[in-house]
């Protein structure tokens, strides 16, 4: 066998190119039409509410605590859909509860995957006592069940908007902190992470270039989870009369304002308890898509 | 068998800390009250006098670490100390609502637990079929929806419309064992729509997961027949996971119970704590919460205990 | 099926067509195959990963894993072709007449249930046996397996026992039936080089015994010239050649074949340069553990000099990545210190200045966790230029195109991939371009070609002995492997269980007189000759004697 031949076929070995390379845009816009009906519908949910809730003063004839007419009156073209135990146009509430249940939601969400998020990563590449420190603290706040604790500090601290948002966020960032530290250990322990501490790469440098593109994935997948979580946890406080608290347009409290109807075969309460389970339904739908499509698990033969 | 003993020993003594840890927070929450609880709570007329004789009540000016003893020591004997609403033993509360309360998870329990079993392994057994994305998409809508609604539509089309069950479920303490299952029928249903569509879907997971090893494709190149294979090499693995799923879900029962208790008016232990802290009734939520987080930490504790007891590594060291 | 007249063929695989699903995709992973195999012979599978040789194994018994289906073809067992067959059916051939064996009988045995259990399992549900009788031929097979303690050992759990005795009772597990065909899927590769031998001469001689045909998978060109009596080459999902073991290892007739022979026979042409007076790199009487009690290295005593490349040979246990570690300052040696041109380094990375780090580099075995999936290649390559010697603008994009053509990659084809689109071999490249980008003088590979395929293991060391000659660098490479150690070294060190127990140059170390256990490394690599295997078995001395 000749040296040439040998030589071909050893670099041939090697030299495969890879395919071709399309761009971000284009692999989003495929991935989008091959989405399952669900996964379009839940897209379909959250970009109305997003509009609903960014738009609610254009949207509304009335302002959010007006009182128009007379209590509970029914559905009629002047109000579309009656007015509340106060006489406010339930419509108006409903789109201003957009506004208020999910905005707040999503802003106590965001705080709890900052403090979560963070300190997760920093446990698994700290390591050593601050892990420790860190992993039990959130071990002992996670043995009183979320509800409660909540229930406990709104006791004492009020139900005031702020109060609110920093309860339920430290609370939730303990989940976050979890899964944060989860994922980031499984990048730490990587020969890469190694590669670059033996660099002499700094902390800062680590969490930020090696860890982090790391584990987006999994956690945007939590973001949405969590944002529901946070949406009920937040729609059941304020049902039980502990969230917000009037004349503050909000879903939760609606729904309690209005369950006298129910009585009366009426069901506007439902509205609210429905605007509340269709947004949770409509990201989940989209987070079990996310999930579904990184996960990457075979179907069987 | 040493080992497992001494890893059980081990996770009891951790289990009782973190009970310890968890009185002292809930006790020291009050402390961190903003501005005087006496004055708070006996307004700005009050005396001199009335608040020092309620502080010396309250035993509010004994150092702190001495309360907490005190607390901790009538706890353990069963003295709650009394409500600051209506000055009851706050043990007389507790007593039969706590009673309710279990009696409503253990009948949400019996059902959901072999319900999201079943469905959950007969998912994962025929993955992709018709039955498994249609469980998929129902079970993730339960998830999605509060419990209120559910709540509330089951009391629109049961109790409203069609007048078969009462939409108040009132129970005492003497109310035939056949009434109680009647009236509870419908807070129980509810709690089990929500829990079973957890539990089904974290069985499903935890099932694909397990058969996706490679001791079972072994299996099945060995042969064996489907229900062998799923009966004698899949579910002795099964355990741990599945234990888990279940300690889960029946800790977050505990949580479920009080929205659905005050939908329904059921008496039970999260009315309770949802009237107290609307009532800033301190003592009662302290109570409540500590009875709530004792019995989830309880139930963890068991979970752990179980999967290190099911763990054939364990079972039958090198 | 009784009154059928035997087949002539056990097996006829007829234009065998498998498809694999990437993503929403199904793609061709096999080909058109076609063989046959006859009672009682055994064919030897080869190929490169990726060639479809596990796949068309399972295939013989009429699976398809998850994400593959079997498109076309026929399959014909005994005359009857298993696609046409009901579940039910397969599922009766299964393990009753055609058995398999998997690459990791750890992951394969059910860690809830004991070995004798699994085995039993197999002729009771099959309705052959009884649990009985069952029983008492697994313990018949385990002493025919030269297994220890073949009377007990079946009433373990898994994890119990190690993985050389797991890979010898998942062989018994497959021989419960007395099958007609067992398939095995590389049972070696995962087991160390002395245990390995021992292994493939049980199954070579049970196989024997009971005139059981087996179709043999493997990448190993040496193991499987011991093995078949027949060999099949695969490449990329295709056949390229079948012929008898003898007459291919004499005489290969396709190009793909002549390489995949010729691919032991590189050596490296030049000589290591003069010892210069100071050693680049010394490891001095180092003693290091990871927990206080005990100690995985033991007064660990060598010099690497410049230019020069110091082979670590030793087994899993020995040592060798410890090694690398307490160099790199990973973890710090109870005792010893290391020195780099006669200076002592701080035990500790942290304490070390950048340019005493940047002068050891360090290459991993798996490329795919080695380099961050997120970052381009320009990145991984470009980062150790910009954060050690500052480059930026026009001189660093330049660099790196510099580095990916030193190590054979198209700069505009490459540069801005990312590390998921590209192979093995690829990436272990541009691993060793970041390592060269620092500049440095001593670069450690730990088993960096352990798990490419050997063709492409061989572009790697030509790769890096072409780079040590131009930058006139030192090595201290890490292997198991004793053909590349002939490859590639100048000097060896031999390392057991924490301790050398032989280092020179490579002449000296691999001419006898050596240590007893040096000896023994030597005598269990496989060579392309099919009578080694015989030959060897007849002068054999234990591992577990050397060890005291």
């Amino acid at each position: 066998m000749s040296e040439a031949e040998i030589k071909t076929s050893l670099e041939s070995a090697d030299a495969k190119a890879p395919p071709p390379k399309t761009s971000k845009w284009d692999e989003a816009k495929l991935e989008l039409r091959k989405a399952p009906l669900s996964a379009k519908f839940g897209l379909l949910v959250i970009v109305s509410y997003v509009f609903a809730a960014v738009f609610a003063p254009l949207l509304t004839p009335y302002g959010e605590s007006e009182i128009v007419g007379e209590v509970f009156m029914e559905w009629d073209e002047v109000h579309i859909l009656g007015t509340d135990n106060l006489g406010r146009d339930m419509l108006t509430r409903l789109l201003y509860g957009a506004r208020n249940t999910v905005g707040i939601a999503f802003i106590t969400t965001c705080v709890a995957f900052l403090i979560g998020g963070i300190s997760g990563m920093l446990a698994a590449i700290l390591g050593g006592w601050t892990d420790q420190i860190l992993s039990r603290i959130v071990d002992v706040l996670m043995a009183i069940p979320q509800l409660i604790f909540a229930l406990l500090l709104l006791t004492i601290f009020g139900t005031s908007i702020p109060v609110l948002i920093i309860i339920i966020a430290v609370l939730d960032s303990t989940r976050v902190f979890r899964l944060a530290r989860a994922v980031s250990h499984n990048v730490v322990v990587t020969d890469f992470v190694e590669s670059a501490r033996l660099r002499g790469e700094s902390m800062g440098w680590i969490s930020i270039r090696e860890v982090l593109p790391n584990i987006m994935p999994p956690l945007v997948a939590e973001f949405g989870l969590r944002f529901c979580f946070v949406f009920l946890l937040i729609s059941g406080l304020s049902f039980l009369g502990l969230g917000l608290q009037p004349p503050t347009a909000d879903w939760g409290s609606m729904v309690r304002d209005n369950a006298t109807l129910i009585t009366y075969g009426d069901i506007t309460p439902l509205l609210p308890a429905g605007a509340i389970a269709l947004l949770t339904v409509g990201v989940n739908f989209v987070v079990d898509w996310f999930l579904h499509k990184t996960s990457g698990l075979r179907d069987g033969q | 068998m040493q080992k497992i003993l001494n890893m059980v020993a081990q996770r009891l003594a951790l289990g009782l800390v973190v009970l310890l840890v968890v009185s002292l927070i809930i006790f020291l929450g009050v402390e961190l009250l903003p501005g005087d609880l006496a004055q708070a709570m006996l307004g700005q007329q009050a005396t001199e006098e009335t608040l020092i004789a309620f502080r010396k009540e309250l035993r509010l000016d004994l150092p702190m670490h001495t309360r907490y003893l005190e607390w901790l020591f009538n706890i353990l004997q069963g003295d709650f100390g009394r409500s600051l609403a209506n000055n009851r033993e706050i043990s007389e509360l507790i007593g039969s609502r706590l009673g309710n309360t279990l009696f409503l998870a253990l009948f949400a329990a019996t059902i959901a637990v072999p319900l999201s079993l079943t469905l959950g392994i007969l998912a994962a057994m025929y993955r992709n079929s018709y039955y498994d994305r249609a469980i998929n998409i129902v079970t993730l809508s339960s998830i999605s929806f509060p419990e209120f609604f559910i709540a509330y539509i089951l009391i629109f089309i049961f109790s409203i419309n069609l007048g078969w069950m009462p939409s108040l479920s009132n129970v005492s303490a003497d109310t035939p064992l056949g009434e109680r299952l009647f009236v509870s029928l419908m807070p129980a249903i509810t709690l089990t729509l929500v829990v079973v569509a957890h539990m089904m879907r974290m069985t499903r997971a935890a099932i694909i997961n397990l058969l996706a090893s490679p001791y079972i494709e072994m299996a099945n190149l060995k042969g064996l027949s489907r229900a062998r294979v799923i009966l004698k090499h899949a579910l002795p693995n099964a355990l741990a996971p599945i234990i888990n799923v279940i300690v889960i879900n029946l800790a977050y029962l505990i949580v479920g119970v009080v929205i659905v208790e005050v939908v329904f008016v059921y008496p039970g232990l999260g009315q309770l704590i949802v009237d107290s802290v609307q009532k800033r009734d301190i003592p009662v939520v302290q109570a409540c919460s500590l009875i709530f987080a004792a019995t989830y930490i309880l139930l963890n504790l068991t979970a752990d205990i179980l999967s290190i007891v099911t763990n054939p590594r364990l079972l039958h060291p090198k | 099926m009784d009154n059928k007249p035997e087949s002539e063929f056990l097996l006829d695989i007829r234009n065998l067509s498998i498809d694999g699903q990437s993503g929403e995709e199904w793609l061709d992973i096999v080909k058109d195959v076609s063989f046959t195999l006859k009672r009682g012979q055994m064919l030897g599978l080869i190929g490169e990963s990726g060639a479809g040789k596990s796949t068309i194994g399972l295939a013989a018994m009429g699976f398809a894993r998850p994400g593959c289906r079997i498109s076309g073809g026929e399959i014909l067992f005994d005359g009857v072709d298993l696609r046409e067959l009901r579940r039910q059916e397969k599922r009766s051939l299964r393990g009753a007449r055609i058995a398999y064996v998997a690459q990791s009988a750890a992951a394969s045995f059910n860690p809830a249930h004991r070995l004798i259990d699994q085995f039993s399992e197999i002729p009771v549900e099959h309705g052959i046996s009884n649990k009985v009788d069952a029983d008492a031929d697994a313990i018949d097979l385990f002493t025919k397996l030269m297994m220890p303690f073949p009377d007990t050992i079946g009433f373990r759990y898994p994890h119990q026992v190690s993985g050389g005795q797991l890979q010898r009772a998942m062989t018994a597990m497959a021989l419960s039936c007395r099958p007609d065909l067992i398939i095995f899927d590389e049972p070696t590769t995962a087991l160390d080089v002395t245990t390995q031998i021992e292994v493939l001469a049980t199954i070579r001689n049970i196989v024997d015994e009971f005139n059981t045909a087996a179709i043999y998978i493997t990448h190993d060109l040496a193991v499987v010239a011991q093995m078949s009596d027949k060999i099949i080459v695969l490449r990329y999902g295709e056949k390229i050649e079948e012929a008898d073991t003898r007459i291919m290892l004499s005489d290969p007739k396709e190009d793909y074949t002549k390489s995949l022979w010729a691919v032991r026979s590189f050596t490296k042409s030049s000589e290591p340069p003069e010892h210069e007076k100071v050693p680049l790199l010394t490891v001095d009487h180092v003693t290091a553990g990871y927990s206080s009690k005990e100690m995985i290295l033991k007064n660990i005593t060598f010099e690497v000099h410049r230019g020069q490349t110091v082979a670590v040979v030793g087994e899993s246990g020995s040592g060798k990545s410890t090694t690398a570690r307490v160099i790199t300052g990973l973890l710090n040696p109870k005792q010893g210190q290391i020195l780099f041109d006669g200076e002592p380094l701080p035990a500790d990375y942290r304490k070390r200045t950048k340019d005493q780090l940047r002068q050891v580099q360090m290459i991993y075995q798996m490329a795919d966790t080695a380099v961050n999936p997120r970052h381009r290649i320009r990145d991984i390559i470009g980062r150790p230029l910009s954060f050690y010697l500052g480059l930026t603008g026009n001189k660093y994009e330049q660099r790196i195109r510099e580095l990916l053509e030193m190590i054979e990659l198209d700069p505009d084809v490459f540069i801005d991939r990312y590390p998921g689109e590209l192979s093995g071999g690829q990436k272990q490249r541009v691993c060793i371009a970041r390592a060269l980008a620092a500049e440095p003088q001593l670069i450690i590979c730990d088993e960096v070609t352990s798990a490419l395929d050997q063709l492409v293991a061989e572009g790697i060391l030509k790769l890096l002995d072409r780079l040590q000659q131009e930058f006139n660098l030192a090595f201290m490479f890490i292997t198991h492997d004793l053909a590349t150690v002939r490859a590639i070294a100048d000097r060896v060190v031999v390392m057991l269980q924490g301790e050398i127990v032989e280092q020179g140059t490579k002449d000296t170390v691999f001419s006898p007189p050596h240590h007893e256990y040096t000896d023994l490394l030597l005598s269990s690599v496989p060579e392309m000759d099919p009578d080694w295997l015989d030959n060897m078995l007849k002068s054999r001395v234990n591992t577990s004697d050397l060890i005291t």
